[in-house]
């Protein structure tokens, strides 16, 4: 837009980006995306009801698309992408694919975000605790037991790695 | 059961082969259509209609089109070509010039340089409407005396079923009456598409999310008034469709902004707009009467469908004929006089969804077969065991049903699974009714059993000419594959691999580009992808297998009918030749396409009589809920289903589609509806239209009945219809188990329970 002007940076994953010509009404979503390249972030309400844009932001998961984007200046922004390097997936990354978890995958970058942001804040929830984390991320395709397979494959894995 | 792929397993078909695109979806890697971008790019944007009725007596553009940063407001006078679209009468208008019929109705477009750029050119035009009493009743639709308000009618088809003796009577007669809210499918991934224009202007490639790439370049060029061949399409990753791809939205819209500008133009639609963008689920009002012998047997059916097919065509006429045709369930039935209706009204257009019709009607029949149990004294599985139809029974079309009909084996295989254990007194507030809002009393808490059973038909129906096409190549021990087959998330990318593997003897299966380089495959719908591109796929392998047969039986020597594939392996059968495939195509490259079509179907006649169908598949669902009586809400606990699949082809997949399917069917029963008042959308978002998430997510215990169809190319039958079916009538059933309440229609609302 030609009424534009605003130039700061966001921390993304651990790197300065800065984000040049952008109005000041833009979600956090819509930059981490759009201005960015950070298409992992999925926008499908952008009202806050469906998870699909979960990034941590100092390590809270939040909806990206009710953060401005602005006001994230200063905060450490973790996307999916930021979660691990694209050649070694994550454990919660491999469960998903193994246990069926993922059909059209739009919901899918969001609850692994959602998911890691759970095991790492209660690394053994019981499975109301895993059904509560997770039920602000919509899923449509897979009625979620795939979904709750995975998680259980994570933590039983974690916990067999630990003892 | 376990699903889980172990590592020496080869994954071919019956394995629970992993998705190839599985974990780039989870890395956020995986390109969604709304995840292209261009250089250059433009974002497109619709204005659409306030008012569900209202003439238009002025459009003024001229204040948006001075806006800094906008290129292009389109109007129904840009449209080159058609002016109008539809998937099986063009009847609506690309935009709306002298009327609009829905809210929601497109009537201008415009290009800028950012989506909040279009936002404000959007509220810069000027419309000037005259509005009108919208229509929005079917019985208002169906009254002679009402005026028109599309020059094709109010109604949009009419199909009388006479079978067997209209005056055939039973001991007794159950009648009810019931009535379904209109659901939307809520897929996740947006409406979304880029449109890159060719530099001369003379062709237009679109990056679109869609159930059938071939439909949509037909509509689209005609719009465009371009040769096809000019109009290329790609799938751009579909985030989840369940029949709301089927139809035209934004493609026609994205393509004329690009050509009208020049630079490529993405187009993706808010949720709000995607609640007006897109066909819905027929709300509808079904009366049924049943005659029975005093044992139960179920001598006749009368009764009415009417189905709101709102202000536009979309499939409303097959939407009606799978509603009629399947009415009487998965139960034999030798006399039957029905009528169905599907109307035209001032309400958003509806058309394919997940079940295509038979949604509705299991809901009524299902319905009925409660109320039969109870007039007669037997229980629900008695009743539905008693009638259950069977190989060479027919419909109420009077076509038989040819193949595996094992409706009561689905039944008994699913009541022989496990209850629940009762509602512990300990249950904490997330596992009762309410959920964390939850503010009454466990004394309160009721629990019910109930049951549905259905048959639906797989693939098109009444004649229509369905194939798909799929090409196979084979050389250096690698097979690639393509097909034009809309990957939504089912997983056909994974089933079309395991059939290459099993065929080829091959690891490595590579997948082309998605995209209309080659024939159609038809659509992503009607449970028909398994059995249409699996059948193309599975013949384009089996063609390449010959050629490489003629090929080592030509340097060895042999008769190419001594050899099959063993595994990796070419085996010679006679002899001691054993090669692997990968050193047998060292070098070679054989390529063969095979298009797969079923077999014939017809019309139906002025009876409703006819072989309008393929095939059949059934599934019966026991539901167990939790009804907090005072407060009107309700817990679906578990879920209990055996499904007739054919032959599992992957059990982790299938397993999935269950799973998906239950949960919007719980979604139909308990808490997804589009409230319209008036023509009027009262809840088009997420906040407003709810949807089952993680908490409501019932147990699911699943049993496939594996009977291999003899018609079906792998055997399987299509599993992605199936599962939302009969799960919402038992829901309610079960409801009304628990609370004695004769509940007529779904969703079933609290003040439904509590009022
Ligand atoms: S897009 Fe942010 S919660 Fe839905
Ligand atoms: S996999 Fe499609 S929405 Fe979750």
């Amino acid at each position: 837009m030609s009424t534009s002007s605003e130039i700061y940076s966001l921390r993304v994953n651990g790197t300065d980006q800065h984000v040049k010509d952008a109005w000041i009404g833009e979600s956090l979503l819509y930059v981490l995306r759009e201005r960015l390249g950070f298409m992992g972030s999925k926008g499908a309400c952008e009202q806050g009801e469906c998870g699909s844009c979960t990034v941590l932001i100092n390590n809270d998961a939040v909806c990206s698309c009710l953060v401005m984007a602005a006001s994230a200046i200063d905060t450490d922004i973790i996307t999916v992408e930021g979660l691990a390097p694209s050649e070694s997936p994550n454990d919660i990354q491999q469960a998903f694919v193994a246990e069926g978890a993922v059909q059209c995958g739009f919901c899918t970058p969001g609850l692994i975000v959602a998911v890691h942001h759970l095991l790492e804040t209660n690394s053994s929830p019981s499975e109301i605790e895993v059904k509560e984390a997770l039920s602000g991320n919509i899923c449509r395709c897979t009625g979620y037991g795939r979904i709750f397979s995975a998680v259980q494959l994570v933590i039983s894995q974690r916990e067999k790695s630990i003892s | 059961m376990s699903t889980r792929t172990t590592s020496k397993q080869r994954e071919v078909l019956g394995v629970s082969a992993l998705r190839p695109d599985g974990l780039a979806k989870t890395q956020g890697t995986f390109s969604f259509s709304s995840d292209y971008t261009a250089d250059n790019m433009l974002w497109g944007a619709t204005l659409r209609s306030p008012h569900p009725y209202a003439r238009i007596i002025s459009i003024d553009i001229s204040e948006a089109i001075k806006i800094d940063g906008v290129e292009t407001v389109l109007l129904a006078s840009d449209v080159p070509g058609k002016l109008t679209y539809g998937l099986i009468a063009s009847d609506q208008p690309v935009f709306a010039s002298e009327f609009v019929r829905y809210m929601g109705e497109p009537i201008a477009a415009v290009a800028a340089d950012h989506p909040e750029t279009c936002r404000r050119a959007l509220d810069a035009i000027v419309v000037h409407y005259e509005v009108l009493k919208p229509l929005t009743s079917i019985e208002d639709a169906l009254n002679p005396n009402t005026p028109s308000i599309h020059p094709d009618g109010n109604v949009f088809r009419h199909q009388h079923i006479l079978h067997g003796d209209a005056n055939a009577t039973g001991d007794i007669v159950v009648e009810g009456e019931y009535e379904i809210g209109m659901q939307d499918q809520a897929f996740l991934g947006l409406e979304a598409a880029l449109a890159y224009p060719d530099s001369d202007g003379s062709g237009i490639e679109l990056v679109v999310a869609t159930q059938w790439l071939h439909e949509d370049q037909k509509q689209i060029a005609d719009c465009l008034a371009m040769p096809k061949e000019k109009v290329r399409l790609q799938l751009g990753g579909v985030g989840g469709a369940f029949g709301a791809r089927e139809d035209i939205s934004l493609q026609v819209h994205t393509c004329l902004l690009a050509l009208r500008t020049g630079r490529p133009v993405k187009m993706q639609y808010t949720r709000e707009e995607s609640f007006f963008g897109h066909v819905h689920r027929h709300p509808g009002v079904i009366s049924l009467k049943h005659h029975v012998t005093n044992e139960g047997r179920i001598v006749k059916i009368e009764g009415t469908m009417k189905l709101d097919g709102g202000a536009y065509a979309s499939t409303s006429s097959a939407v009606l004929i799978n509603g009629v045709t399947h009415i009487q369930g998965p139960y034999k039935c030798p006399n039957a006089v029905f009528d169905g209706y599907a109307v035209r009204t001032n309400n958003p257009p509806c058309g394919a969804m997940r079940g295509f019709g038979v949604v509705q009607a299991c809901f009524a029949h299902e319905g009925q077969m409660d109320k039969i149990a109870k007039a007669v004294g037997k229980s629900p599985v008695e009743v539905r065991l008693l009638n259950a139809m069977e190989k060479g029974d027919t419909l109420i079309t009077g076509q038989p049903v040819e193949s595996v009909a094992p409706v009561a084996r689905c039944i008994r295989e699913t009541d022989a699974l496990p209850l629940p254990e009762p509602l512990s007194l300990s249950a904490g507030t997330m596992e009762l009714p309410g959920g964390s809002g939850r503010t009454s009393e466990l004394h309160n808490i009721k629990r019910g059993i109930g049951w549905g059973v259905s048959i639906k038909n797989l693939m098109y129906s009444e004649g229509f000419d369905d194939s798909a096409e799929a090409r196979c190549t084979l050389g250096d021990g690698v097979a690639t594959l393509k097909f034009a087959t809309a990957e939504v998330g089912q997983g056909f990318v994974v089933l079309a691999q395991q059939i290459a593997r099993t065929v080829l003897g091959v690891d490595v299966v590579v997948l082309d580009r998605i995209d209309t380089n080659i024939g159609s495959a038809g659509s992503t719908s009607a449970s028909r992808q398994t059995w249409m591109s699996g059948g193309a796929v599975d013949g384009a392998c089996r063609l390449v297998r010959e050629r490489l047969f003629e090929h080592v039986a030509h340097m060895h020597g042999l008769d190419p009918l001594q050899l099959i594939i063993e595994d990796t392996d070419i085996v010679d059968t006679m002899g001691p030749l054993r090669i692997s495939v990968s050193e047998a195509s060292k070098g070679v490259k054989i390529t063969q396409t095979f298009l797969h079509q079923h077999r014939k179907t017809e019309e139906l006649d002025e009876n409703g009589q006819g072989n309008c169908h393929v095939a059949f598949a059934f599934v019966a669902h026991r539901a167990v809920v939790d009804v907090d009586v005072e407060l009107g809400l309700v817990k679906v606990v578990q879920i209990a289903t055996a499904q007739d699949v054919g032959r599992s082809l992957n059990p982790l997949a299938l397993l999935g589609q269950i799973e998906g399917g239950i949960a919007q069917g719980l979604g139909l029963a308990v808490m997804e509806e589009i409230i319209m008042q008036n023509g009027i959308v009262k809840n088009p978002s997420f906040t407003d239209y709810l949807l089952p998430t993680a908490l409501d997510a019932p147990d699911v215990l699943f049993i496939p009945i594996e009977e291999p169809d003899p018609q079906a190319p792998l055997g399987a039958k299509g599993v992605g219809e199936p599962p939302c079916i009969s799960v919402t009538p038992a829901i309610v059933a079960a409801i009304r188990d628990a609370t004695g309440i004769d509940l007529k229609r779904t969703p079933v609302r609290p003040q439904d329970i509590c009022l």
